[in-house]
Parts: C-alpha cells; sequence; structure tokens
C-alpha cells in the first residue's frame, strides 16, 4: 500500500508550479509508484496462481492430461455440468424476461419485495443456499416428506443439483433486462397495440429485439455461474462418482483423494475449467458494448 | 448491481404503460410469485423457522457455542479485512486502468475477472498451487488464518474495481484540472475532487465483496484446511453441522449468515436511493 503522505509530499507542486503544466516530474513519480502497486497486487493474488495451475498440470507433460481427460468419471461430470447448466439457465431465461416485463411495465403490490426476493439468493452463502434446500426439500423437509409418499426425490438427487445452480444464478438475466426495458418505454409497444398486434406479436416483434443484447449478456453470465457452482451443489447432490458429481464436485473430490493420479485429474479438471472461464470472459467483454448500443 | 424497480416508463391512459395488471400479465405474476416462493421464499423461511424452534434461547445458545462463535468471529474478521483492503486497493486498481496507460492493459482487463469467472473451488485449488505446500516462493500458507484471508481477497478483488471503474470514467476531468491550475497538489485533487465522486462506488463495492466474503464457501475450504475452532469458517461449520445430523446448529448458523446479508443489500438499496436523489 503506497505510503499517502509521502504522495502527498511528492505531489504539492512548488508556488512557481501554479500555472504551470500539469504533468509535474512529482506526478510521474506517484504514477509510476500506483501502476507498479496496482500491477503487483493483481499479479501477486490472480495471474502468478493461475500460472502456476497451468505449470502444475502440464509438469509431466501432455499424455497424464490427456488421460486425465478421457477419464470416465470426468466425463460423466462434464456431461452432468452441462445438462444441468443448460436446465438452469433456460428455466432462469424464461423466468427473466417475464419478471422484468412485470417489474418495469407493471405496478402491483409486493413489486419491491418480489425485485428482492430475485436480488438475495446471490449475496447469500452457497452453502445456506444449500441448506435451505435440504429443510424445505430433503427427506425430513417440508414439502420433501410429502414429496417422499409420491415417490419423487429431489435432494442427492439431479432436480436438486438443477434447484441450486437455478437459485444462485436467478437475478443474472432479470439484471441485464431491467435497465434495457425501462429505457426503451413503451411508445413502440403502445404504437403497434393502436395498430391492433397482440400480446405474443408485441413480444416477439417489439419488446425481443430490444433486449437481445442484454439478454444474451445475461444468459452467459448465468452459464458461467451455473457451471461454476460448488457451494450449493456439493450440499445437495451427495456427490457420487459418475452419477451426481458436477465438473467442480469432480475438482474438489479428486483432490481430496491425494495420490499423484487423483492429483493430476484435479489439476486437468481445473484447468479445463479455468479455459472455460476466461472464453467466458472474453465472450462477456466481447457482448458488454453491444447492450448499449 | 441490484435490480432498481424505481422509475415506470411514462405514464398513459390503456394498454399495459398505465402498469395496470392485465389478465395475462397477473397469470404471468402468479407463476413468477409461485416459483420464487417455491425457489427463494420458502427455503429462507425454513432456515429462519428451524432455528427458532427451540425459541429465542435456543437459538441464541447455538451461535454462542464455542465452535459457532470462533467460525462466526473468523468469518466476520476475515471478510471485514480483506473489503477493507480491497476497498483500497480495487480503488487504485481502478484508478490504474482508467487514468493510467501502459502495455497489456487489456490482458490486466481480463485477468481481472477471473476471480468472478472462476470456479470457487478451482480458485481455491490455483491458490493452493502456489501458496501451499508446493510453493515455488517457499510461502504454505494451508491451514492458517492468513491463507483464509488471501482466498477472500481473491475472490472480492473485482467487486470494488468494475463497481469505481465506470464511476472514474464518467468524470468531469475539467474540475480536476481546474484544481489543478488552482495550485491543488495530487493527492489533495484525489481526496477533495476525486474521492468524493467515487465514495458511493466504493462503499457499495466494498459492502458486496463483504457480503460475498462472509459466506464464501468453495474458495476456503482447501486452503484453510478446515481445522475447527481455527480455519473453520461460517460455511464450513454450517455444513458440518447439517451432515452430523444437527440442523438446529446448522440453522442458527445460517440464519446469521442470512440476516448479514439482508441487512448489506437493504443498506445497499438506501445507498443508492440516497445517491439517485441527490443527482
Amino acid at each position: 500500500m503506497p505510503d499517502l503522505e509521502t504522495l502527498r509530499a511528492d505531489a504539492v507542486p512548488s508556488r512557481t508550479d501554479r500555472a504551470g503544466s500539469p504533468r509535474r516530474p512529482g506526478g510521474r513519480r506517484t504514477r509510476l509508484l500506483t501502476r507498479c502497486v496496482a500491477l503487483g497486487y493483481v499479479l501477486a493474488l490472480v495471474a502468478l496462481p493461475v500460472i502456476s495451475v497451468v505449470h502444475h498440470t502440464f509438469g509431466n507433460g501432455p499424455g497424464p492430461v490427456l488421460d486425465a481427460l478421457a477419464d470416465p468419471d470426468f466425463l460423466a461430470a462434464v456431461r452432468l455440468g452441462v445438462v444441468v447448466s443448460a436446465v438452469s439457465v433456460a428455466l432462469n431465461t424464461v423466468f427473466g424476461v417475464g419478471a422484468a416485463v412485470l417489474l418495469v411495465r407493471y405496478r402491483f403490490p409486493g413489486r419491491r419485495l418480489f425485485g428482492a426476493l430475485i436480488d438475495l439468493p446471490v449475496s447469500i452463502s452457497p452453502v445456506v443456499v444449500g441448506i435451505a434446500l435440504i429443510l424445505v426439500y430433503g427427506r425430513q423437509g417440508w414439502l420433501g416428506q410429502h414429496l417422499e409418499g409420491w415417490g419423487v426425490r429431489i435432494i442427492f438427487a439431479t432436480p436438486g443439483i438443477v434447484l441450486a445452480t437455478v437459485i444462485v444464478s436467478l437475478p443474472l438475466v432479470v439484471r441485464e433486462v431491467v435497465p434495457v426495458l425501462q429505457e426503451a418505454g413503451t411508445e413502440q409497444d403502445q404504437a403497434a397495440q393502436s395498430l391492433g398486434a397482440g400480446a405474443l406479436q408485441r413480444f416477439w416483434r417489439i419488446t425481443l429485439p430490444t433486449i437481445k443484447w442484454a439478454l444474451a449478456y445475461g444468459v452467459v453470465l448465468s452459464l458461467a455461474r451455473c457451471l461454476g457452482e460448488f457451494g450449493a451443489v456439493r450440499v445437495v447432490s451427495g456427490s457420487v462418482a459418475g452419477e451426481s458429481q458436477t465438473p467442480t464436485l469432480f475438482v474438489n473430490d479428486s483432490y481430496q483423494e491425494f495420490g499423484a493420479v487423483a492429483e493430476q485429474s484435479a489439476f486437468t479438471a481445473a484447468f479445463v475449467l479455468m479455459l472455460v472461464a476466461v472464453l467466458f470472459i472474453v465472450l462477456i467483454a466481447w457482448l458488454r458494448p453491444k447492450e448499449h448500443s | 448491481m441490484t435490480v432498481t424497480v424505481d422509475r415506470l416508463p411514462r405514464r398513459r391512459a390503456g394498454g399495459a404503460a398505465d402498469g395496470r395488471m392485465t389478465p395475462a400479465s397477473a397469470l404471468g405474476l402468479g407463476v413468477g410469485v409461485l416459483w420464487l416462493s417455491l425457489l427463494v421464499g420458502l427455503p429462507v423461511a425454513a432456515v429462519a423457522v428451524t432455528s427458532l424452534e427451540e425459541g429465542v434461547g435456543g437459538f441464541w445458545q447455538e451461535v454462542i457455542s464455542q465452535e459457532a462463535q470462533a467460525a462466526l468471529r473468523l468469518s466476520v474478521g476475515a471478510a471485514l479485512f480483506a473489503a477493507a483492503v480491497n476497498a483500497v486497493l480495487g480503488t487504485l486498481v481502478a484508478w490504474v486502468l482508467v487514468r493510467d496507460r501502459f502495455p497489456g492493459k487489456r490482458l490486466v482487463e481480463v485477468i481481472i475477472d477471473i476471480p468472478f469467472a472462476l470456479p470457487t473451488i478451482v480458485a481455491g485449488l490455483v491458490l493452493i498451487s502456489l501458496y501451499g505446500p508446493q510453493s515455488p516462493f517457499g510461502i504454505d500458507l494451508v491451514g492458517t488464518r492468513r491463507g483464509v484471508v488471501l482466498a477472500l481477497l481473491f475472490v472480492t478483488l473485482p467487486f470494488v474495481v468494475r463497481s469505481v471503474q465506470p464511476v472514474l470514467l464518467e468524470m468531469d476531468r475539467d474540475v480536476e484540472e481546474a484544481a489543478a491550475s488552482l495550485g491543488a497538489g495530487g493527492f489533495t485533487v484525489f481526496r477533495r475532487i476525486v474521492l468524493p465522486t467515487i465514495a458511493p462506488a466504493v462503499l457499495s463495492g466494498t459492502a458486496l465483496a463483504f457480503a460475498r466474503a462472509l459466506g464464501e464457501y468453495g474458495s476456503v475450504i482447501l486452503i484453510s484446511a478446515n481445522l475447527t475452532g481455527r480455519t473453520e469458517v461460517s460455511s464450513a461449520y454450517v455444513l458440518k453441522r447439517i451432515e452430523q445430523g444437527d440442523t438446529a446448529g446448522a440453522a442458527a448458523v445460517a440464519t446469521v449468515l442470512l440476516a448479514v446479508a439482508v441487512l448489506v443489500l437493504v443498506t445497499l438499496d438506501l445507498l443508492q436511493r440516497t445517491v439517485t436523489r441527490r443527482a
């Protein structure tokens, strides 16, 4: 951390400097210092550890990495992760667009509470989300005990994993769509309505084209969040290899197993997830400016 | 970063624009409310109700039990510390990204987002590979509280950076130049002009970082080694309790975490309102 008093001493201009140029030698020194501190922090905290994982993964050449990638448990985990994420994102997209339209265009009692409840899940601990689900949908839960009687199992099964994933990514689509809808207003919609367009037609022809980039952005954000969810899923899944293990659980379980092969599996899976994450960042950065145009 | 629903589009008579519900929208609202209740309302209520099954006294006994207290203290302390450090360094990073020019800036932009996009367990593995037993620098933080703080610093890095950056970008630099031409030094300009402008953004980023750090599990669990009473964070304690079948103990600490999260959200909402009103 830069010593602010030193910065101040550096930056105080001499009296003759008053009308002078803003490029003072002290300013340059300050700038160099802030740059070094900022970059050094980011480097030590994020960049170096990430490089170290790549190094760890490929430390013994590409052979063990390829073996780890072909591990049936890993492949099963990837399959489950993709299915769970696809279902969760689909559910959240439908809910997100509907909720955004309701929040922006209608007034109803409890509207603010509705918005607040959508927002809540990302701020609470994923483990608490998992526990909450167990208390409602577990075998002895509020609803779970009845569902069990009908032969429906949610916790320690795929529906539980989907529920947990849906919750932790709940507001991501809504948050992106709401401001765009607000900005767009309702003039076009009204014009279309006065020309006789039905509600569905107005949605496909006017609302959807308006929000498409915001929606795409929200969907990509959700997808990244869903694929990477760990805490909530860890609580409700039971994590049986090849069955209820998502990619993130696979990383955890492999690492806990110890032994060189298991460690290689953990690092390889982590490396794959990291690549996907970086891919998402690039995609998100590419989508971002389009939203404003 | 929150869903704000204060402003309605211009009102006119007829159609949806006056905000009145139509039969179709009422149906949609019904489905939405039901879905939200099943996903969020009911589960949150279940945690709160379960924690109070033995009355307020029972709840309090669970929260102040030695192990729960240690876990909560660690989580609150480490989260406060990490949020404070990132409030300062995050602002600095945002400043450098907006005002400085250097080669590789776009790469740094990508690196800043990594903690957001990386699955938490991968973040844990990433940290342990550099600051664990096989550390090339000989820094082994496994099983230490410093390790917990490191993980929290990692996952909360982008919050302040990303909330301050847009405000800095939109700032009018004329005022700063005017102040500088009147003889204000670099630090004075920062303190008197830049800081008041970005303060709400710094605060809201810090609050979000704190909320995130308080409940963090995935990134912490590997490097903390989860030592009872020493490096066991609150979320790990909750998980352990529920796995041991102690629902009451798990629900009590989960309720505390929930309450703090709600408190942070409400504070942020108030902050946002004040700022909007002033603008």
